[in-house]
């Protein structure tokens, strides 16, 4: 029950976008007559929401669905889909206009297609909402709502003027983007990532507050698509928490890009002069004042646990972190669940997928799944991609575990050479005297798609030297992992010749 | 220069003579401060008046100074620092028992904005404390560098530096307060964590140690394991003073090794970066390296060879994650020498031989640049030297020479002190 569809809808126009409408909020759509009592009732469609419907709906369960705005999220349409979608176009805009070191010569008249890109992002989420379609979640066998839902009572609440009683419920009403506290900003005027993917044209001047993983995904393409982007982040470096080497190799490549970057800074003000808007930075004792033409706030979200009348369901919630929950995702009712953003740390849709399942297997299966289980991996999306899984090597070390790091770099593994891939490296971290797997951190240019071999080898239990016996497709950029492997080997024959 | 008639030790006496020099040059005997470069105008840096303070034993053992010029010199010196204004007034000279990083050569006051910088008020105190052993003898000039050497060092309020944090914060400044980070992973900071630990008026809690060193990074690379930091210079300035030969803190005991094995590593890590030179850097070579903070071109974006490069200013090099704009910083390659002699006196002789307008006169520029076209083969040249550069030059070849400044430090209590309160334990501790 993410509150985008009003924003998302806006300029949602053309074939591509009546069509996306019309799977994910069908114009016509009347909600069905509530009979009986659900075995499950999902408050919010998003991809948590989406799975455990059709999950238990396989399972043959009576299941109702509802959702305030647009069935898929922000995943489908203000996040994931659309965003990676405008990042495939800006990065071939990229690789365009320095072509040299694949051996090109620069295109002749390239032109920056905003509105092209656009269309190509509506096409895309149209065609992938098709699978979650209202129609076919309702041929599944899933009772779709549109509108608000409330508690009314510990097993019942009601929807568009209907009460639905239930035996379970799952709470996954996703997040929405936070408002940064800046004087003048509203009054002013500014963006979220909710706004971005209906333009026209990009903004001649952009300022980005916020230098986490949206913040930095969106100013670096903004930039490749021809806006002058300043950056401004509070912290020292950019994506706070992340490996210092791998947040460095990001700031140079933003600063090769041409992004403006204010690090250790801090938007204090900001007012509309004209057409323009004037705003306000500080770092340390500098002050300084930058104008702009548009703002686009990505300083992270919060989540969505407003109107839902949660005390009524005896649900106990917090405005920032979100529902509470155990570690079987029970909220403080036992017979309702969460899953996804709503009530995670990590707001990812393949964590939301993964909660979704554990709350599947255990409200509907007797199941005693843990959240703590689970093998977390993520990606920011900016170029080079910065890919982590696991712990750092920091929260080992808080946690008394020694540990040793195989690093290799990219510029070292054969295939990122021929690719023009060398920025960025691998990093697996491993149990001091073991070969165990403990996280890791990649930073290359498809670092998301190489996290999930250490996904894996950590999810089950497989070792550094056990990856090594992998034979790795060559050449591949992945064979970095059997490189780091093949360093840990070495290690251990210099122990044995000892 | 004749190389192949010229001995390793007349080679070394040459290049640490000459960095000596600008000691003498660059600074106002008056207050004893000492400029932070070369060049026109240039402010005191009051790390790089450490690093004088350090050298003046050096001079004197070596005949370069005589021991009353060195006694005045340092004298002069210390009754600045203590005499100086320590308030919260934006143009003070230091607050807390700190000072700002840079301070006006003749007045001696705050400039350029700069910060109180915890770091560089450290290798300030280094090479006060270097003074109080070194200046032993019994008279009242003498005695008066001991008397104000401590004070200065009581007067430090270290746990005020914490901030309220659990580890140190990088620094502070009168109208914003403290800078909102601290030290994450390996750095220069070991000898303000051990000094800071030491004091005892205002000590550091050993937990902050604890709490800095639980960020380190032990990584293999390039086959080689050692505790990772980019860019050389870290892995040298605590090593200036402190002989971490044999001695072993919690971190480098689970790791079977100790940090003066760990320079060496990362010595040969970057010999290593070199050789491999991912970027095709014009110059990289087995014996042609040396990746850390220095000068530089400036900052622009050139192509040069049908490739697009980026060159930096001063900035902070680092191996093997960069930044590397093919800048090469000679000076910390020599400054290399006490851990990898074998590279190092090579290296030196290599740039001698191919790059004689940055060694003809003995004294190393503060970086090169062979990629960048200049007029001959060393490319672009850094204008005129960096006090760092040669104050770590000084003390370094010293330490590999006779390892005086090692010897010194040994004998210094707070310095003992603070390693122990760190957890060293083993070697020349025992």
């Amino acid at each position: 029950m993410a509150q985008i569809g009003s924003k998302a809808r806006v300029g949602l126009s053309g074939a591509a976008g009546a069509a996306l409408l019309a799977n994910v909020r069908p114009p016509d759509w009347r909600n069905p007559e509530p009979t009986g009592t659900y075995d499950l009732a999902i408050l919010g469609a998003g991809p948590a929401g989406l799975l455990a419907a059709r999950g238990a709906a396989t399972l043959g369960r009576k299941v109702a669905l509802i959702e305030r705005d647009l069935l898929g999220g922000n995943c489908l349409n203000v996040g994931c889909v659309p965003s990676k979608a405008l990042i495939r176009t800006s990065r071939l805009y990229a690789r365009m206009g320095d072509p040299q070191e694949l051996g090109v010569s620069r295109p002749e008249g390239i032109r920056i297609d905003v509105a092209a890109g656009m269309q190509r992002i509506h096409r895309l989420q149209a065609r992938l909402s098709r699978a979650d379609s209202a129609e076919r979640l309702r041929e599944h066998g899933v009772d779709v709502y549109f509108g608000s839902a409330r508690f009314a009572g510990a097993t019942r609440l009601t929807v568009a003027g209907a009460m639905l009683r239930f035996k379970k419920a799952l709470i996954a009403t996703g997040a929405r983007p936070m408002t940064p506290a800046i004087s003048g900003l509203i009054e002013a005027g500014y963006w979220t990532n909710e706004d971005v993917f209906n333009l026209a044209a990009v903004p001649q001047r952009l300022l980005v507050i916020g230098g986490g993983p949206l913040g930095c995904e969106l100013a670096q393409a903004f930039c490749r698509l021809g806006s002058h982007v300043i950056i401004a982040q509070d912290d020292p470096m950019f994506l706070a928490g992340e490996e210092r080497d791998a947040a460095q190799i990001l700031s140079d490549s933003l600063a090769r890009d041409g992004l403006e970057i204010h690090l250790n800074t801090q938007v204090v003000a900001v007012r509309r002069q004209g057409e323009q808007k004037v705003v306000d930075l500080v770092s340390d004792d500098n002050k300084m004042s930058v104008v702009v033409d548009e703002i686009l706030a990505g300083i992270g979200r919060e989540p969505n646990v407003d109107n839902l009348d949660l005390e009524a369901a005896h649900v106990e919630y917090d405005v920032t972190t979100g529902i509470r929950v155990n570690d079987f995702l029970q909220t403080t009712n036992p017979r309702i669940y969460a899953a996804g953003d709503v009530c995670l740390v990590h707001k990812f849709t393949h964590m939301a997928d993964a909660t979704a399942r554990i709350v599947l297997h255990n409200a509907l299966l007797r199941g005693r799944r843990r959240l703590s289980a689970l093998t977390v991996p993520w990606c920011t999306y900016t170029d080079p991609e910065i890919a982590h899984v696991g712990l750092y090597v920091r929260d080992a070390r808080e946690q008394g575990i020694a540990v040793k790091t195989f690093t290799v770099l990219m510029h070292d593994v054969d295939r990122a050479v021929t690719d023009g891939d060398e920025e960025g490296f691998l990093k697996i971290h491993v149990k001091e005297g073991s070969d165990e797997i403990l996280g890791a951190t990649i930073v290359a240019r498809h670092a998301g798609e190489m996290i999930n071999e250490l996904s894996l080898a950590i999810t089950a239990g497989i070792g550094l030297a056990e990856l090594g016996r992998v034979i790795h497709a060559y050449p591949t950029q992945a064979d970095a992992i059997k490189m780091a492997a093949d360093a840990y080997y070495r290690t251990r024959l210099k122990s044995a010749v000892r | 220069m004749n190389l192949s008639t010229e001995s390793d030790e007349a080679l070394l006496e040459r290049f640490q003579c000459a960095a000596f020099e600008y000691f003498l040059k660059y600074c106002n005997a008056a207050n004893g401060l000492i400029a932070d470069n070369s060049r026109a105008g240039a402010p005191s840096s009051i790390a790089v008046v450490g690093f004088a303070l350090s050298c003046y034993p050096v001079a004197v053992e070596r005949r370069w100074m005589a021991r009353a010029a060195a006694v005045a010199r340092t004298l002069a010196t210390l009754r600045f620092f203590w005499s100086s204004e320590q308030s919260e007034a934006g143009d003070a000279t230091g607050y807390k028992g700190f000072y700002y990083h840079f301070l006006d050569m003749h007045s001696g006051r705050r400039v350029w904005q700069s910060e109180l910088s915890l770091i560089d008020s450290t290798l300030l105190l280094a090479g006060v404390l270097t003074a109080s052993v070194y200046f032993d003898a019994d008279t009242g000039e003498e005695a008066e560098i001991r008397e104000l050497a401590e004070a200065l060092y009581r007067r430090i309020d270290w746990q005020w530096a914490l901030g309220g944090a659990a580890t140190v914060r990088q620094g502070w400044k009168p109208d914003s307060g403290f800078f909102h980070y601290g030290w994450e992973g390996y750095s220069e900071a070991t000898i303000l964590y051990i000094l800071g630990l030491a004091s005892s008026t205002h000590p550091l809690d050993p937990a902050s140690y604890c709490a800095w060193t639980a960020t380190y990074q032990w990584e293999n690379i390039y086959d080689c394991e050692f505790l990772y930091a980019g860019p050389l210079f870290i892995h040298q300035f605590s090593h200036a003073w402190i002989d971490f030969a044999g001695i072993q803190d919690e971190f480098m005991r689970e790791k079977g090794s100790d940090y003066f094995q760990n320079s060496c590593r990362a010595t040969y890590v970057q010999r290593e970066f070199a050789q491999r030179n991912p970027h095709d850097f014009i110059g990289y070579a087995a014996n042609c390296w040396g990746i850390s903070a220095n000068d530089g071109p400036g900052f622009k974006t050139m192509t040069l060879d049908h490739r697009e490069r980026r060159f930096f200013g001063y900035t902070a090099r680092g191996v093997p994650y960069g930044p590397d704009d093919g800048t090469i910083a000679p000076c910390a390659a020599l400054a290399s020498l006490p851990f990898a002699p074998q590279l190092v006196l090579p290296l030196l002789r290599a740039l001698c031989e191919h790059y004689p307008r940055i060694t003809q006169s003995a004294r190393l520029p503060g970086g090169f640049n062979p990629t960048l076209p200049g007029d001959g083969p060393q490319g672009w040249v850094s204008e005129g030297y960096f006090g760092l550069d040669q104050g770590l030059i000084v003390l370094m070849i010293e330490n590999h020479r006779s390892g005086l400044i090692w010897q010194l430090m040994r004998r210094c209590p707070h310095i003992v002190t603070g390693l122990r309160r760190s957890g060293f334990t083993g070697g020349w501790l025992a």
